[in-house]
């Protein structure tokens, strides 16, 4: 892995849903780079295409056009088997919705990316709970999501999305769910996440969440109608402190 | 990621969704335990049927007169069946007359539907060792001495608690000396095979039935399977003396063929009936399967963003539906063993083997599709298209 590759390498990025006159570009030629380290939120309004982006950089679904080098690989190219282990190693994936497998402890939750990964039963549990430490919940690993508030839900599936170290970060309307102090809990941690040096790259269509990463894109009909550097507001005090 | 992981995690499955496993563990128990049962009881009859015919003896031809008068069958044309040079065939001819009777003993009286008079071949030929005492001897029989082998039944009816052996009996007037009980012996049908009594023909013929025809003649053929030789050497020798169409003759064996063959349309009549509640068992796996599809669906969607291979999750969820049907048919099948102990509608039920791998092959095949068949589909489909299915 060279240091000046790009994390995340996109170019013309088509998505096309439906056929003949019920055609919708999703995605209309986007084009962008996160390098390193950066906390890239993208912003849009619900229809511009925003979600599908991340879908494609998720390797949660294949563009119609376009390449995409994830970490300078091609994902195209890469196979069923190959993609399973780029979702496992190299993304770490959280939703808006949360998706933590039902009925299944927080800490099992946690430890599932490193059961696909093969590592062994109690390496897995001491990461896990490593993990679960990080955002602030290893006191509720083994209560079952439906015995989590929202914001504990995100945290433990943001604990789930950083357990394998993954290179990039992806967070899907991660607040969308939540309430003002949930949104901050779990936005304080994506905050620490950043400055320990993890790339993140975010989606939201609320601006005060925008205005915490250090980079904007906007999305308007599936096309980016900006791209700029910003100084981050709002962010979590402790930010920079940890480790 | 190891196979041991892999049933760890279909375990988990399998614990995390309690209500639903028990269910569907349930339908196939159900169904299993319904096949194996019914099948078990059916065939448990025939072979209840089997024996009792068995019973009656199934190397033994029974002559009968067509005319009512009986005039045809007389002790001559016995004799003449008894013939080792026509008839090599036949290991013995036993002449058959029998009335209604009413035996009396110190003022207890007894009917019995059929006093038999006969020889002493007869009873070997018709399969009624004596339990107690003796049978009567050839030379009881040319002597006509009156003396009388009496059923079991009515040896309890007329002497109960005591031994009824050297007992005198009164029938049409005349005393008879009971020399044997038979052995109880299970009858066929409805006719009662202890209410019987059983006397030297001569004497029969003296006090009873008097010098007409015979009721029956009774011909043991040399082995079971001479059954088919003797009778035809038998009616050759009866066409000659009588004519064709004067008789009639009757197999045990033939009347077991028949008896069998219903008892085998009884059983695959039930079979039908259990192979029916094992369907609609396994229409109930699916339906809980399929109902759980979108579900589980969302949930591997979620799997595979975070990274499980597709053969992984096909194996977990094909390992969870094994495990359910599996165990399910196992409990099934341990229901059946243990209720195939008591007896159903007075039937012992008797297992047939193949009926257990049949319902358990067939529960395990419904349970490994529809298991797998939804969770191999939703394994295929990409990711984002797994987590939004409706």
């Amino acid at each position: 892995m060279s240091a000046t590759r790009p994390v995340l390498d996109v170019r013309s990025l088509t998505k096309v849903y439906g056929e003949g006159e019920t055609t919708v570009r999703a995605l209309d030629g986007v084009s962008f780079q996160v390098e390193r380290g950066e906390y890239l939120a993208i912003m849009g309004s619900s229809g511009s295409g925003k979600s599908t982006l991340m879908n494609i950089l998720g390797c949660l679904d294949a563009p119609t056009a376009g390449t995409y080098l994830l970490d300078g690989v091609d994902v195209s190219r890469l196979s069923d088997v190959q993609l399973a282990l780029a979702r496992n190693r190299l993304i770490g994936f959280v939703f808006q919705a949360y998706n933590l497998i039902p009925r299944t402890s927080a800490v099992a939750n946690v430890e599932l990316p490193l059961a696909y990964a093969g590592m062994r039963a109690t390496e897995r549990r001491r990461r896990a709970m490593f993990a679960l430490d990080l955002v602030g919940l290893a006191d509720r690993a083994e209560l079952q999501p439906n015995q989590l508030s929202g914001g504990q839900q995100q945290r433990v599936a943001v604990a789930r999305a950083l357990v394998t170290e993954p290179a990039l970060l992806l967070a899907d309307e991660p607040t969308g769910n939540l309430d003002s102090h949930a949104t901050e809990e779990v936005l304080s941690v994506l905050d620490d996440l950043n400055a320990a040096g993890r790339t993140i790259v975010l989606i939201s269509h609320e601006e005060e969440v925008g205005a915490r990463a250090d980079r904007l894109i906007k999305l308007f009909d599936g096309r980016i109608v900006a791209d700029s550097r910003q100084a981050p507001v709002g962010r979590h005090s402790a930010a920079g402190m940890v480790r | 990621m190891s196979f041991a992981e892999i049933v760890r995690f279909a375990l988990r499955g399998i614990g995390a969704n309690k209500l639903r496993s028990a269910l569907t563990m349930l339908g196939i128990l159900i169904g299993v335990a319904a096949v194996i049962l019914l099948v078990a009881v059916g065939n448990g009859s025939a072979q209840a049927i089997t024996t009792r015919i068995e019973a009656l003896g199934t190397n033994t031809l029974t002559v009968m007169s067509t005319s009512r008068g009986s005039g045809g069958l007389t002790p001559r044309v016995a004799e003449a069946l008894d013939d080792p040079v026509l008839a090599p065939d036949v290991r013995s001819v036993s002449p058959v007359v029998s009335a209604p009777a009413t035996l009396t003993y110190e003022g207890a009286e007894h009917e019995v539907t059929s006093f038999v008079g006969t020889t002493p071949a007869w009873f070997t030929a018709s399969n009624s060792p004596v339990a107690t005492g003796s049978v009567f001897s050839a030379e009881d029989e040319s002597q006509a001495r009156r003396v009388v082998v009496i059923g079991k039944t009515v040896a309890e009816e007329m002497f109960p608690g005591t031994d009824p052996v050297g007992a005198q009996v009164t029938v049409g007037g005349a005393l008879f000396t009971v020399v044997g009980v038979l052995k109880e012996k299970s009858s066929a049908g409805f006719q009662d095979a202890g209410d019987t009594a059983v006397a030297p023909i001569s004497a029969v013929r003296q006090v009873l039935a008097g010098y007409g025809g015979l009721s029956s003649i009774l011909v043991e053929a040399a082995g079971s399977g001479r059954v088919d030789v003797a009778r035809s050497e038998v009616a050759t020798i009866l066409d000659e003396r009588l004519g064709a169409g004067a008789y009639r003759i009757q197999n045990a064996s033939q009347l077991l063929e028949t008896r069998t063959e219903t008892a085998g349309t009884f059983t695959a009549l039930l079979g039908a009936v259990a192979a029916i509640s094992l369907l609609v068992g396994g229409i109930g796996i699916t339906n809980i399967m399929l109902v759980t599809v979108t579900e589980r669906t969302r949930e591997i969607g979620i799997r595979k963003a975070l990274g499980a291979p597709r053969r992984v999750i096909l194996t977990q969820f094909l390992v969870e539906a094994t495990l359910l049907s599996v165990i399910g048919g196992g409990l099934g099948v341990a229901a059946a063993v243990i209720g195939s102990r008591f007896s159903i509608v007075g039937v012992r039920p008797v297992i047939v083997p193949s009926s257990v791998l049949l319902a358990l092959g067939v529960s395990v095949l419904i349970g490994l599709f529809f298991g797998g068949l939804p969770a191999a589909r939703a394994a295929r489909l990409r990711p984002i298209d797994a987590l939004r299915y409706e």
